[in-house]
């Protein structure tokens, strides 16, 4: 393996007493596309804010291309591309303007940030938007055009916070489209999100981050595979009984986890179980059989379904 | 389509080479990232232009005419054309609205850029995000303002020769004057400003109850001493009294003792310097989450 592009060591963040991140270690190799994967607060953004060289850590060590980020703070970040949860885009400037001004915080000579702000703007899709004002913008384009603004510096390593959240379906295709490109042409892409689609989609390994601890590592197909069974049963008897029926279901699947709205049944075979489950005289409102999925994994892991 | 790429600084692959490829890339940020902040305040400027082109010229030109001329010929009419210890109105009353006019540009750069930056336009964001240090954020705002004023301050300077306002060859060295006041006041409200977390009107409380109040008691439009003794306090924090007073030194000779335009330089000097650095230091911690 080449020598990583991003190594932590027991990772610990702390504000006051209470530790966001409580010691997490993790290593990304330079192409590599490396998830955070964890529901809202388990301490992801925390994590990329200092992986960004703009929160310092409490404790453990982090080395970003070889440096310390509390050393070579402005080192770190001019290989960087940074694609916060929230845009900050600014209101002020028009499109092209702000890719224009951003990439003049990186040096670069001015002949050369407009050439990059027109392909970029092309990458984006928004080529015909290079006037506008940003506030005019839908909230797909200012996410493509927040990420257009990250690569204005051809960075080595992108980083993405939560990149889709927010987003309608569609616009979320059009954005995974464009991540998985840059994955194509070589760029590290370390993203948090807490959808497990997404994960599925653009990440080669990934970490499930739970209260500010690592609960597993793998890649998608892997953490399935090790944390789940091929395939999930989904059957619903109307919140009133899914609990009282539950208790029926003894020795149907590999196991059952109950959730408010449904029961879910573990297993190889879904449509086997489905029969086992209706020759017990238990009719469902609704069945389904699908792939297992990061969800299932988080659940078993943390007990908790990940969006609450 | 896919996106071109840049000749690296340093080539081959590995460890050592990404680190120095980094080394060299930040070079020009850490030199000039202060002013890449200030290009782009001056970027922003240009959507508001017109605002500051017709203030910078009718400003000087209303209140030149209203104070100085206007106002001026009831004070001559009444006390004489030397009214003002030995010289008209309008040369008394000139330096001191161009001080003023430069503290109201001071109290409109320093305010809402900054707390527009951090939360309802968060770009200190996204420059914290880039090379650009928390710091160097502060220095471009500043350098952005001084330019600003420099500006404005120089236009006014030349309406005030138009009027005939300026009987010393010195005068001009009251354009830098102005600029010290407006930075005098602006980087102590600087401060203040960076430390707002939620906006509730403050700023609009600053110009209300600070910036206006300072504008009548700084022996703008008549001298300190004709204001009763238990007011004259004002003046002396007021760094628009101060900026005033020297003004009207280089303008028209103004006679006070040495000293005292040695304690109006320190004065403004050290509110410029203690708002800068202090406000420098909030950056870096409100930015370091």
């Amino acid at each position: 393996m080449p020598e990583p592009v991003i190594v932590a060591r027991d990772l610990v963040k702390k504000y006051k007493e209470f530790p966001a991140v409580g010691g997490i270690s993790f290593e990304v190799a330079p192409g590599e596309s490396f998830g955070l994967l964890g529901p809202n607060g388990a301490g992801k953004s925390t994590t990329m804010r200092m992986v960004g060289a703009v929160s310092t850590r409490t404790s453990g060590d982090l080395s970003i291309l070889g440096l310390d980020p509390n050393q070579f703070g402005p080192e770190i970040r001019s290989q960087l591309g940074v694609v916060p949860q929230a845009d900050n885009l600014d209101a002020e400037l028009r499109v092209r303007d702000n890719l224009i001004v951003y990439g003049r915080y990186f040096g670069l000579p001015i002949r050369r940030v407009r050439q990059r702000a027109d392909e970029l703007l092309e990458f984006a899709q928004l080529q015909d938007k290079a006037k506008s004002k940003v506030d005019d913008l839908s909230g797909g384009m200012k996410r493509r055009l927040t990420i257009a603004r990250a690569l204005i510096n051809d960075p080595r390593i992108l980083l993405l916070d939560e990149p889709t959240t927010g987003l309608d379906p569609q616009a979320r295709h059009i954005l995974w489209d464009r991540l998985f490109r840059l994955k194509e042409q070589g760029t590290t892409l370390v993203l948090t999100t807490h959808y497990m689609d997404e994960a599925e989609q653009l990440c080669d390994r990934l970490v499930v981050v739970d209260k500010g601890v690592i609960m597993a590592e793998g890649s998608p197909a892997s953490l399935i595979r090790d944390y789940s069974s091929r395939e999930v049963l989904e059957v619903r008897f109307g919140s009133e009984r899914n609990a009282q029926v539950a208790g029926e279901l003894d020795g149907v699947g590999e196991r059952v986890e109950v959730l408010p709205d449904r029961i879910l049944i573990y297993t190889d075979n879904g449509e086997r179980e489905l029969v086992q489950v209706t020759d017990r005289g238990l009719q469902p409102i609704t069945s389904l059989v699908r792939r297992s999925s990061l969800e299932d994994v988080f659940l078993r892991l943390t007990g908790r379904s990940l969006i609450e | 389509m896919s996106l071109s790429r840049d000749q690296p600084a340093v080539t081959g692959s590995g460890q050592a080479t990404r680190s120095a490829t980094a080394l060299v890339a930040a070079q020009k940020p850490r030199r000039f990232g202060a002013w890449y902040v200030a290009e782009h305040r001056f970027r922003v400027m240009r959507s508001y232009l017109q605002t500051v082109v017709v203030t910078g010229i009718g400003n000087p030109l209303v209140y030149l005419f209203a104070m100085g001329v206007g106002l001026g010929s009831l004070v001559s009419s009444n006390m004489g054309d030397s009214a003002m210890s030995g010289v008209s109105y309008l040369t008394f009353v000139a330096p001191a609205l161009l001080a003023t006019a430069a503290m109201t540009v001071a109290s409109e750069e320093f305010t809402y850029p900054v707390l527009l930056g951090f939360k309802w336009n968060p770009t200190f964001l996204g420059m914290n995000a880039s090379p650009i240090s928390p710091g160097q954020i502060i220095d471009g705002i500043v350098i952005s303002v001084i330019a600003r004023l420099l500006g404005t301050c120089v236009v006014y300077f030349v309406f005030m020769l138009l009027f005939g306002a300026v009987p010393s060859p010195w005068g001009f060295v009251a354009i830098f004057v102005a600029v010290l006041t407006g930075l005098a006041f602006g980087a102590p409200v600087m401060t203040y400003v960076a430390t707002i977390q939620q906006d509730t009107g403050q700023i609009a409380m600053l110009m209300r109850f600070v910036l206006l109040p300072l504008t009548l008691f700084s022996g703008t439009f008549f001298p300190l001493t004709a204001m009763p003794t238990y007011l004259q306090w004002i003046g002396w924090i007021s760094p628009l009294w101060h900026g005033t007073q020297l003004s009207r030194v280089f303008a028209y000779g103004l006679a006070e003792p040495f000293w005292l335009t040695v304690v109006h330089v320190l004065y403004l000097a050290v509110l410029v310097i203690v708002g800068w650095l202090w406000t420098r230091r909030i950056i870096g911690r409100r930015l370091n989450k």
